[in-house]
């Protein structure tokens, strides 16, 4: 789960890593307020969940309070389009006003999970501002890697090497080696996937403070943190795989027109391969768990038609233990009640297919049947063409 | 001989008394695997559609010599569920349960390196845990330690590793419609810390003298593919075919499994499939042709 960044710098505020001083507010006259008790130079910070917010215009320095009143008026309920947004961009519903600080030095502090050693790992550059892949990319050595005991946390010593790695000395360092610290603690004691201090700010007071701090959650370890899960903004998140979760459903929108239902995320990922290899262009990602069972179908059906590019759909169930035959009632009752405006290939396979693919072509509907994922994929991809959807109709 | 799942394993099922424990482990037994019973704490000493229950797994090793672990424990406390096995010497630790929190696997993993450095210096054997997030373990005709349908699998020679469930079902079923039968098949989980790695596997079915060829289902995320396609290159003699999925995954999505998530531009298909076929592996674009693949390049 992702937050905003004033979400993300109020946890970190509660592990005492520093910020800069800041109010979020959702209108003008708050920003002024807020610019007035900060001192009036202010930056105005757009709050949506993604990167590049400068470049798009989403953070603007402000002299005074009205100024600041002033871009906030005009940044809230703008559009906001950066290279992470998607040409659609987001909606901008909050600004974080925050004081404007002299900058001496713009560094980078991520923490994440290294998988290859099964260890978190601070990364840290002293290329503040730029995106931490751009730097691996264009000279990897620039990144100074940390791996951490995820049971025992930082040790004192690891700290001090990132604070050496990042150039800083004396004071500034001691600062640093407090922050990254903190900066762990919050990490791990908040189930955090991702922390990232973008640029860490050294100040010419010789502070050092997260000017910018973008944190992850894992989903998995949300039900032990209710105040990080009430954190989360519905805004940021398609409506649609909103919709799908609270079914149980898993469900990505994609930009092509071949809807598909999967049961497992391995084979609803194969499925979406094979109609590209068929020569079509997958709606969708959705897998509708282990069950598949008839209210389930129901609800990926309604929650696939609901994209209005989808023209076919393909059903691949792999059944397993439960039975073919119970999976087509499933699928023909979910049909009928839904009533399909877009043809249906369904490839099953469990006990009882031959009974499953009887109950499919009785059922009167446009249900096409499919052996194997490649016949299935085939079907479909002709069908969104619209090849197929008259002769099955007929 | 197949890998780690055999006849004379003897199973019992952590979380036997819950909805998903009852269902499986009668599963289990029908298929013909040695069930020999379960644990739930604070129910020990009851029966439980005719297996004996147990309060803890030491217990159930001391009474039954119980030396694999099914674990459909809840989220919350599988971890715990996978220490307390390790803890008491269990060989083989099978955890189906998804959605575990990644510290507590994290500290599951250290509990279990630990445990196993302790009983490696008392010369008693040591844990390997499968999962978590994953649908077992199978060796037809002789052991099902899972969910998977049992009734696809043939016994032979075709070993299957794969981080995705349903994907491997998929594989075995392209193979036994063949007549291609499988030694060992093996999910390995679609978490980011999985217990049991490809690697792992690869030089399992390598040594095993029932495997003559190997399929390795991969996805997107991570570097484990990667990592695989060494290991390949100078370990393993035997054919490798090769199914990545997720080659039409957008970036910074999580494709269901938590680890399913192209990252910073790592863990996508494309990297994954130029270096297994580097490392010589029989890399397949369609999940439709693994097993007409295997039949190409076996013997």
């Amino acid at each position: 789960m992702k937050v905003h960044e004033y979400q993300a710098k109020e946890l970190l505020r509660r592990y005492g890593v520093p910020t800069p001083r800041g109010v979020v507010v959702d209108n003008a006259e708050d920003a002024r307020q807020a610019a007035k008790q900060l001192g009036g130079r202010v930056v105005v910070k757009a709050q949506i969940h993604a990167g590049g917010r400068g470049k798009g215009g989403g953070v603007k320095l402000a002299k005074t309070a009205e100024e600041a009143a002033d871009l906030t008026k005009r940044m809230i309920g703008m559009t906001l389009v950066t290279h992470q947004t998607g040409p659609e961009g987001r909606q901008v519903r909050k600004v974080l006003i925050e004081e404007a600080l002299n900058i001496d030095k713009e560094l980078y502090l991520g923490i994440t999970l290294d998988r290859r050693v099964r260890m978190p790992v601070i990364m840290a550059s002293r290329s503040g501002g730029m995106e931490i892949e751009e730097v691996a990319a264009r000279d990897p050595k620039a990144i100074h890697r940390e791996p951490i005991d995820g049971v025992l946390g930082v040790q004192p010593f690891q700290a001090r090497a990132v604070a050496n790695a990042l150039g800083l000395q004396a004071d500034a360092n001691k600062k640093c080696v407090a922050f990254v610290q903190m900066l762990m603690r919050a990490y791990l004691e908040t189930d955090a996937s991702l922390a990232e201090i973008n640029p860490l700010l050294v100040s010419r007071e010789g502070d050092v403070l997260a000017l910018d701090a973008k944190m992850n959650f894992d989903d998995n370890a949300l039900f032990r943190h209710k105040d990080i899960a009430e954190m989360r903004d519905l805004n940021e998140e398609d409506p649609l795989e909103v919709e799908a979760s609270k079914f149980g459903l898993n469900y990505i929108k994609l930009e092509g027109n071949v809807g598909c239902m999967v049961n497992g995320a391995g084979l609803a990922m194969a499925t979406m391969d094979i109609i590209k290899l068929a020569g079509g262009e997958p709606a969708n990602f959705l897998d509708v768990g282990g069950g598949a069972s008839a209210e389930q179908v129901k609800n990926a059906f309604r929650i696939i038609l609901s994209d209005k590019n989808v023209k076919a759909i393909l059903i691949n169930i792999f059944g397993g233990i439960m039975r073919g035959d119970r999976i087509a009632e499933g699928v023909v009752s979910a049909s009928r009640e839904i009533g399909l405006p877009v043809p249906v290939v369904v490839r099953l396979e469990g006990t009882n297919v031959e009974l499953g693919k009887e109950i499919l072509a009785k059922s009167g509907l446009p249900l096409i049947t499919a052996d194997g994922m490649w016949d299935a994929a085939q079907k479909v991809v002709e069908a969104a063409r619209g090849l197929r959807a008259m002769s099955s109709r007929a | 001989m197949a890998v780690w799942a055999h006849k004379s394993t003897r199973v019992i099922v952590q979380g036997i008394t819950g909805r998903e424990g009852t269902f499986h482990a009668i599963q289990c037994r029908d298929y013909g695997t040695t069930v020999v019973g379960g644990v739930t704490p604070g129910k020990g000493g009851t029966t439980h559609e005719g297996f004996p229950v147990f309060d803890s797994v030491s217990e159930a090793v001391e009474k039954e010599r119980a030396n694999c672990s099914l674990i459909f424990v809840p989220p919350p406390f599988a971890a715990d569920a996978i220490m307390e096995s390790a803890d008491a010497g269990i060989e083989l630790i099978i955890c189906i349960t998804e959605g575990i929190p990644v510290n507590d696997m994290l500290k599951a993993h250290d509990f279990v390196t630990k445990s196993n450095e302790r009983h490696a210096s008392a010369g008693q054997t040591l844990s390997r845990l499968i999962g978590p997030n994953c649908p077992g373990i199978i060796t037809p005709g002789q052991a099902k330690i899972g969910i998977m349908p049992g009734h696809i699998h043939k016994e032979g020679p075709i070993g299957i590793v794969s981080r995705s469930g349903t994907l491997t079902y998929e594989a075995v079923g392209q193979l036994t419609r063949r007549g291609i039968g499988q030694s060992t098949a093996i999910g390995i989980g679609g978490d980011p810390l999985p217990g049991t790695n490809f690697i792992d596997c690869l030089a399992a079915f390598e040594r095993d003298e029932q495997t003559e060829a190997i399929i390795m289902i991969g996805e997107i995320g991570g570097t484990a593919e990667e990592d695989a396609a060494a290991f390949v290159k100078g370990n393993v003699e035997k054919p490798v075919v090769a199914f990545i999925a997720g080659q039409t995954a957008p970036p910074g999505r999580r494709m269901g499994h938590a680890g399913a998530i192209i990252s910073g531009g790592t863990g996508t298909a494309a990297e994954k499939m130029s270096a297994l076929q580097r490392a010589g592996i029989h890399v397949v674009k369609s999940p439709a042709d693994m097993g007409k693949k295997v039949e190409e390049v076996w013997k």
